[in-house]
C-alpha cells in the first residue's frame, strides 16, 4: 500500500508538467480551433530566453517577467505574420505551418544556444518536501504554480469583459462579430496567452528534464495525451487530465510488467487513442453537436 | 452557450482536387519515363543510389497523396508503416533467408492490414485529432521496435543489416543500377495501379467522402469501409516502399524511422501538390536534396530551412509543383502561339 502511495505522490509531481503543458494547448485549440505541433518548441524557445537573460545577470523572478511578455509579444507576433492569412485554409495548410513553425524554431534554437544539456535553476530549491523522498520542493512548487494559474484563468474567463469576449469569440465567431468584438484580436490574444502559459511550463519544466532544444517532444506528447483526456474544450480538465496521465504513467510502470522507460511513449499513444475512441470529448469536455 | 458546428457550410479539411487534375498527359509521362530509364546509364553509383532513394521516397508520398488527396485524411504517422514495412523485408531476408523480391508483397499485405486496423479507431477521428493520432503512433514507433520482447527478431537498438541483392541472370549491371531498375518497375507499376484504383468506383468514394462526407453516405457510399480502406492502401504502398528501403540502404534501425521521416514525407506530399500524384516525385526530390543543401550552407540549419520553405509554399504556390506545373503549362502554351 505505501508503494501505491508513493507512485501516486510521485504520478502527481510529474502529472504536474503535465498539467501545464495541457493547459497551454488547451488555450490554443480554444482560441483557433487547432492543436499547436510547435506549442513545445514555442515553450522551449521562451525557456531558452529566460535562461539568457539569467546569464547576462538578471534575477530569476525579473527574467521570469521578462520572458512571459516577450512570450506574450511572440505568440502574437507569430499570428499576425504566419497564421492570420492562413485562417481561412484548410486544416491541412495549418497543420503543414505548424509543423514548419516547429522546424525553425528547434532549429534555430539549436544554432544559437547549441545541442548541449544545460541546467536550469529553481527558485523552490530542491530539497525533499515536508519530508517525503518523492517530492521535491521543486515539484511541490510546480504543482502550486499550476493550480494557482488555472485559478488565474478561471477569475480571467468568467469574470472580466476581455475573458468573455474570448469565449463569445471561439464558441460562436458569427455572432459574436455582430456585438462587436473583434475576433480576429482575440485569435491573437489567445496565441499570446498560450505562449505564455507555454513559457511558463517550460521554465516549470526546465529543471527536471535538463534545458536542450528537443527537451519537448515527449512532454508535449504527454501534454497533448493529457489535453485529450480531459477534453480539449475544458482548462480544468486538461490539468486533471495531466495528474490523471502522470499518475498512470507511474502506476503502469510499477505495476504492469515489461513497461519500463521505454514504454513511456507508447503509453502515451495508447491513452491518446483509448480516449479519442471510447470518450472523444474527453472527462470533462463539451461534446461538440453537429447540424447538418 | 451551444457548441454546435455547421457541418455543411464547413470547409473540408483538404481543397477538392478533379480527377483529372490528378494524373500527367501521356506525352509527358512518356518523357519522363524515358528520363528516368536512360539517367542511370549515364552517373556514378552513388547518385544511382540516390536515385532510388527518390523513387522510392516518392513512393511513401504517393501512398500519402492517395490518403489524404484521395480520402481527405490526414496522417502524420506514415513513418509507422514505413518501418513496419522495412522490418518485414528486413526479416524475412535475414531470418528465414526469403528472396528479397518476394519479401516485398508481404511487406505490403501486413502494412495493409496494420493500416486497415489503424484505420478503425481513426475513422472516429477528423481533421486534426487524426492528425494528433498519427503522430503519436510515429513518435511511439521507433521505442515499439526497441522492445526487449521482440528483439531476437528486431535485434533491437542496433538494427539489422540486410544484404544487397546481385543482379540476377548474369547481367552486366552494378548491384545500384539492377536495384534502381527494380524500383523503377515496381514504382511504376504501383503508380498506374494508384492512377487506376483513384478513377475506379473505389477512387470515386474516397473523393466523395473528401468533399463531403454527408453527402456520400446519403449517396450510398460505405464511409467506414472506404475510409478504412484508404488508410490500408496507404499503409500498403508505404509498407512496400520501406521494404525497398531497407534493401537499398542494407539496415534497418529503429533510430532510422522517427517521427522525422513522417514530417519529411508530409512536406513531400505539401510540396508535391495535395491530391496531384506526379508531384510526389517532385516532393520526394525536395525531401532528399534539401536537407543536403541546408546541411552544405551551415550544420544543424537544415530544420530552418525546411520551414522557411514550407511558408514560402503555403503562402506562394499553395498547390505545390501542381500550379508550378500549370503556369509552366499555360506559359508553353502562350510560346507555341
Amino acid at each position: 500500500m505505501e508503494l501505491f502511495t508513493n507512485q501516486v505522490l510521485a504520478g502527481i509531481a510529474t502529472g504536474a508538467i503535465y498539467a501545464c503543458m495541457a493547459l497551454a494547448v488547451v488555450m490554443i485549440y480554444q482560441a483557433i480551433d487547432h492543436l499547436n505541433f510547435a506549442q513545445g518548441e514555442m515553450a522551449m524557445f521562451s525557456t531558452f530566453i529566460s535562461w539568457q537573460l539569467m546569464q547576462w545577470g538578471i534575477p530569476y523572478w525579473w527574467a521570469f517577467l521578462a520572458t512571459l511578455i516577450i512570450s506574450f509579444a511572440g505568440g502574437i507576433l507569430i499570428e499576425r505574420l504566419l497564421f492570420k492569412p492562413l485562417a481561412k485554409a484548410p486544416v491541412l495548410t495549418n497543420v503543414a505551418g505548424f509543423i514548419a513553425l516547429y522546424g525553425i524554431i528547434n532549429s534555430f534554437a539549436g544554432l544559437i544556444w547549441d545541442f548541449t544539456i544545460k541546467q536550469y535553476p529553481t527558485p523552490f530549491g530542491s530539497s525533499p518536501f515536508l519530508g517525503s523522498q518523492l517530492i521535491s520542493t521543486h515539484q511541490a512548487g510546480m504543482i502550486g504554480v499550476t493550480v494557482l494559474l488555472l485559478i488565474l484563468l478561471f477569475l480571467f474567463f468568467q469574470y472580466t469583459r476581455i475573458g468573455l469576449a474570448m469565449r463569445a469569440a471561439a464558441a460562436l465567431p458569427e455572432s459574436a462579430r455582430l456585438v462587436g468584438i473583434n475576433t480576429s484580436w482575440m485569435i491573437a490574444l489567445g496565441w499570446g496567452m498560450a505562449s505564455a502559459i507555454g513559457a511558463i511550463a517550460g521554465i516549470l519544466i526546465a529543471p527536471v528534464v535538463f534545458l536542450e532544444p528537443n527537451m519537448m517532444l515527449g512532454v508535449l506528447l504527454y501534454g497533448f495525451a493529457a489535453a485529450v483526456l480531459g477534453g480539449l474544450t475544458s482548462p480544468l480538465g486538461a490539468v486533471v487530465g495531466g495528474f490523471l496521465v502522470g499518475i498512470f504513467e507511474n502506476l503502469a510502470g510499477t505495476y504492469i510488467p515489461g513497461v519500463g522507460n521505454e514504454l513511456k511513449l507508447p503509453i502515451a499513444l495508447a491513452l491518446i487513442i483509448t480516449v479519442l475512441v471510447f470518450k472523444p470529448a474527453g472527462l470533462l469536455g463539451r461534446p461538440i453537436v453537429k447540424r447538418v | 452557450m451551444s457548441a454546435v458546428e455547421e457541418v455543411v457550410t464547413e470547409a473540408p479539411a483538404v481543397e477538392a482536387v478533379p480527377k483529372r487534375a490528378m494524373t500527367l498527359g501521356l506525352g509527358t509521362s512518356l518523357v519522363v519515363l524515358a528520363a528516368l530509364v536512360l539517367a542511370p546509364l549515364f552517373v556514378k553509383n552513388f547518385i544511382i543510389f540516390q536515385m532510388t532513394m527518390l523513387l522510392i521516397y516518392g513512393l511513401a508520398v504517393l501512398a500519402l497523396n492517395i490518403l489524404t488527396g484521395g480520402s481527405g485524411q490526414f496522417s502524420l504517422g506514415q513513418s509507422a508503416f514505413y518501418a513496419v514495412g522495412a522490418y518485414t523485408s528486413a526479416i524475412l531476408m535475414e531470418h528465414v533467408g526469403m528472396n528479397y523480391a518476394l519479401t516485398l508483397p508481404i511487406a505490403g499485405l501486413i502494412c495493409f492490414g496494420f493500416g486497415f486496423l489503424f484505420g478503425q479507431p481513426a475513422l472516429r477521428l477528423s481533421g486534426v485529432y487524426l492528425a494528433l493520432a498519427t503522430f503519436a503512433l510515429a513518435t511511439a514507433m521507433p521505442q515499439l521496435l526497441k522492445l526487449g520482447f521482440f528483439e531476437h527478431w528486431t535485434g533491437g537498438v542496433q538494427g539489422l543489416v540486410v544484404t544487397k541483392p546481385d543482379a540476377p541472370f548474369g547481367l552486366p549491371m552494378s548491384q545500384d543500377m539492377w536495384l534502381y531498375y527494380f524500383t523503377l518497375v515496381i514504382t511504376i507499376g504501383i503508380y498506374i495501379a494508384s492512377v487506376n484504383l483513384l478513377r475506379s468506383r473505389s477512387g470515386r468514394a474516397f473523393m466523395a467522402i473528401r468533399d463531403n462526407e454527408i453527402a456520400a453516405s446519403a449517396m450510398g457510399v460505405d464511409v467506414a469501409l472506404y475510409k478504412t480502406l484508404a488508410f490500408g492502401v496507404s499503409a500498403g504502398i508505404t509498407g512496400v516502399a520501406g521494404g525497398l528501403g531497407a534493401i537499398a540502404v542494407q539496415f534497418v534501425a529503429p533510430d532510422g524511422y522517427t517521427i522525422t521521416l513522417a514530417i519529411s514525407l508530409f512536406l513531400g506530399m505539401v510540396v508535391g501538390g495535395v491530391g496531384w500524384l506526379p508531384g510526389s516525385i517532385v516532393g520526394s526530390a525536395f525531401i532528399i536534396f534539401v536537407p543536403n543543401i541546408a546541411e552544405g550552407i551551415s550544420k544543424g540549419l537544415s530544420g530552418a530551412v525546411f520551414g522557411v520553405l514550407l511558408f514560402l509554399v503555403i503562402f506562394l504556390v499553395p498547390h505545390g509543383a501542381r500550379q508550378v506545373a500549370i503556369v509552366a503549362q499555360q506559359l508553353i502554351g502562350k510560346l507555341k502561339k
